[in-house]
């Protein structure tokens, strides 16, 4: 089985923020970086099935969008806690693209590589878009499973059936091999890079390759495929000073109540 | 099968079990003021096994055509069916933006659109304005909410556009005026291919849905103990509100991970959130800072969550609760 984790370098995600002065990105400099949360439930899942049944083949695939991601220190970090190889996209003109030019980069690099099952976190905690893997299924013209927090592989059958969350319960759906999943919280318990894991990562093989490895044309991928952009970002209205409701409990509840119902129009 | 000149802003609207989701009444009610400075219409589409009974209450709300994707097999959702219904519409109408709600059907069936029609994809939007040279800006949090970008398609491509669940005002309800109802076809699925929904099983003990809901009253560390949280769930069944936790009730296994608001939770937009015992990090911000009004009660003054609550209560939960579910009760037997 032949499993490949599309991962993504995000920024931790207690890191204070700073905008460029012209506003349009952070401040990219000197960010704490952190394998997406979510990715790493996907490359436990991978790592899992493989042990499950003993055979098979971790790939991690991660595309560098911007010159200040240290994307192959996430990738390191993924082969140290037993993914096999990495496969890291980086050329100028990967950069400045959206989700959807960074699926077409994805998907070609996909489709070089073969695969059985592609694992993706269910979104990134940067633009949290939530797209990207369903994006590359869709290019690729595979099925997918996203936000999901429970799945079963099954080789015989060449299926998976995975438990995905919907609002007040959860979807059990069927999908043929090859498909593409999307790892929601709740799917495995993520175990942390061992000591000789470290070690042995520095010797495994991470695979850099261009635009011209992929033979995708310029203006598909990068910022000459986005098809969104990103005119402007500011910190949200900051909220008004709380009010804190002084007295004994029985005369702050009064209060509250008194409010939401006169103030907010909510009781 | 051209339409002329006209401009449609196209809105899926989201059924489960032949129940329309609100979310999809909002996504009209933001359709028809993006249609107004363009002098265009709305057509809503509904999609599933049973979906005609409802034409009536989407032309109710601002839709000026409806058209059905009726077909006995789309019991469950299939991302596969859906998209290529929309897709096929889409081809048709030309329309100037694709609407629907950031639930887990719309922002799944959202991102496979766009990719499918090489169009623009910009999910979980909370604001959406009209430019004066007629290009379409949303604004939507990135960074679990704690930065927002204004985005914009790059080219006069389709745009698939999700709303956040209770942030757009729903279209107001009219007498529904003389509407095309019109039937569009499903086309046949292998499920050889697609991934097909077996089943769908429902978490039992969650009577509200937390995206949905108005009021939310939330429980965390606070609580101290799991059987605590009946204190929470009174609050809430007075308020006729949804239960959340924080990330440390629910890593607790105070509750499942479904009831989790927060970065790796669910994100929420109520009118009114209540923190109850939660310290607020910024990662159970990510979560709620949305919210209209914030109302905290922590035992600690120094929480930050009562930097971000409306109105705050210094206090100690298992005073403060009852005294609160009783004063809500009282209040409302009295109006």
């Amino acid at each position: 089985m032949k499993i490949v984790v599309c991962i993504k370098q995000v920024p931790a995600t207690e890191t204070k923020l700073v905008l460029l002065a012209d506003g349009t990105d952070i401040d990219r400099a000197g960010l704490s970086l952190i394998v997406n949360p979510y990715d790493e439930f996907a490359v436990e899942e991978a790592l899992q099935i493989k042990e499950r049944f003993g055979a098979g083949e971790v790939t991690v695939l991660s595309l560098r969008e911007h010159p200040l991601q240290k994307t192959e220190d996430a990738l390191r970090t993924c082969l140290a806690t037993g993914a096999d190889k990495a496969i890291l996209l980086s050329d100028p003109a990967f950069e400045g693209g959206d989700g959807f030019s960074a699926a077409v980069a994805l998907a070609a690099a996909l489709r070089r590589l073969g695969y059985d099952l592609l694992l993706f976190g269910k979104q990134a905690v940067d633009d949290d878009a939530a797209a990207v893997g369903i994006q590359v299924a869709e290019l690729l013209g595979v099925p997918h499973v996203a936000v999901v927090n429970k799945l079963d592989v099954r080789p015989e059958s060449r299926t998976v059936l995975a438990h995905r969350q919907i609002e007040g319960g959860l979807e059990v759906v069927e999908a043929p091999l090859p498909a593409v999943i999307t790892c929601q919280k709740g799917l495995n318990e993520p175990r942390y890079p061992s000591l000789p894991g470290i070690m042995k990562a520095k010797q495994k093989p991470l695979e850099v390759w261009t635009r011209e490895t992929l033979g995708v044309p310029a203006d598909e991928v990068g910022r000459g495929g986005a098809k969104t952009r990103v005119i402007g970002v500011t910190p949200p209205p900051s909220r008004q000073a709380g009010r804190i409701l002084s007295g004994d409990a029985a005369t702050a509840v009064t209060e509250l109540v008194r409010l939401l119902h006169e103030e907010v129009k909510l009781i | 099968m051209s339409q002329g000149t006209e401009q449609w802003i196209l809105v899926f609207c989201e059924q489960r079990d032949g129940v329309l989701k609100k979310v999809g009444f909002e996504a009209l009610g933001a359709a028809t003021r993006l249609a107004a400075p363009l002098k265009g219409s709305v057509a809503a589409v509904a999609i599933g096994a049973a979906v005609s009974p409802l034409a009536p209450d989407l032309a109710a709300h601002g839709a000026s055509r409806v058209l059905l994707a009726e077909d006995t097999r789309l019991i469950h959702y299939s991302s596969e069916a859906y998209t290529a219904v929309l897709a096929d519409i889409a081809l048709r109408l030309n329309p100037f933006a694709i609407l629907m709600g950031a639930t887990a059907m719309g922002r799944d069936v959202a991102a496979k659109l766009a990719a499918r029609l090489k169009g623009a994809l910009i999910q979980d939007c909370i604001g959406l304005q009209m430019e004066g040279d007629g290009t379409l800006r949303a604004t939507r949090p990135i960074y679990g909410g704690k930065l927002r970008a204004v985005v914009q398609a790059t080219s006069s491509t389709f745009q698939v556009i999700t709303l956040r669940p209770n942030v757009f005002e729903p279209a107001a309800r009219r007498a529904a005026p003389d509407v095309q109802h019109e039937s569009v076809p499903v086309p046949a699925i292998d499920p050889r291919t697609t991934a097909t929904v077996r089943e769908v099983q429902r978490v039992a003990g969650s009577k509200r849905e937390l995206t949905e809901a108005s009021i939310i009253v939330s429980g965390g560390r606070g609580l101290k103990a799991p059987e605590h949280f009946k204190l929470v769930e009174d609050l809430a069944e007075a308020l006729d509100a949804a239960v959340g936790a924080s990330r440390a009730a629910v890593d607790a296994g105070w509750k499942p991970h479904g009831y989790q608001v927060g970065l790796t939770g669910k994100t929420v937009s109520p009118q009114l959130y209540i923190a109850c015992g939660i310290s607020g990090a910024i990662q159970h911000q990510a979560g709620m800072s949305s919210a209209r009004t914030i109302v905290a009660v922590n035992s600690n003054p120094n929480a930050p969550i009562f930097k971000l609550a409306t109105y705050g209560i210094v206090g100690d939960l298992f005073e403060v609760l009852p005294l609160l579910t009783a004063e809500v009760k009282r209040h409302k037997a009295a109006s």
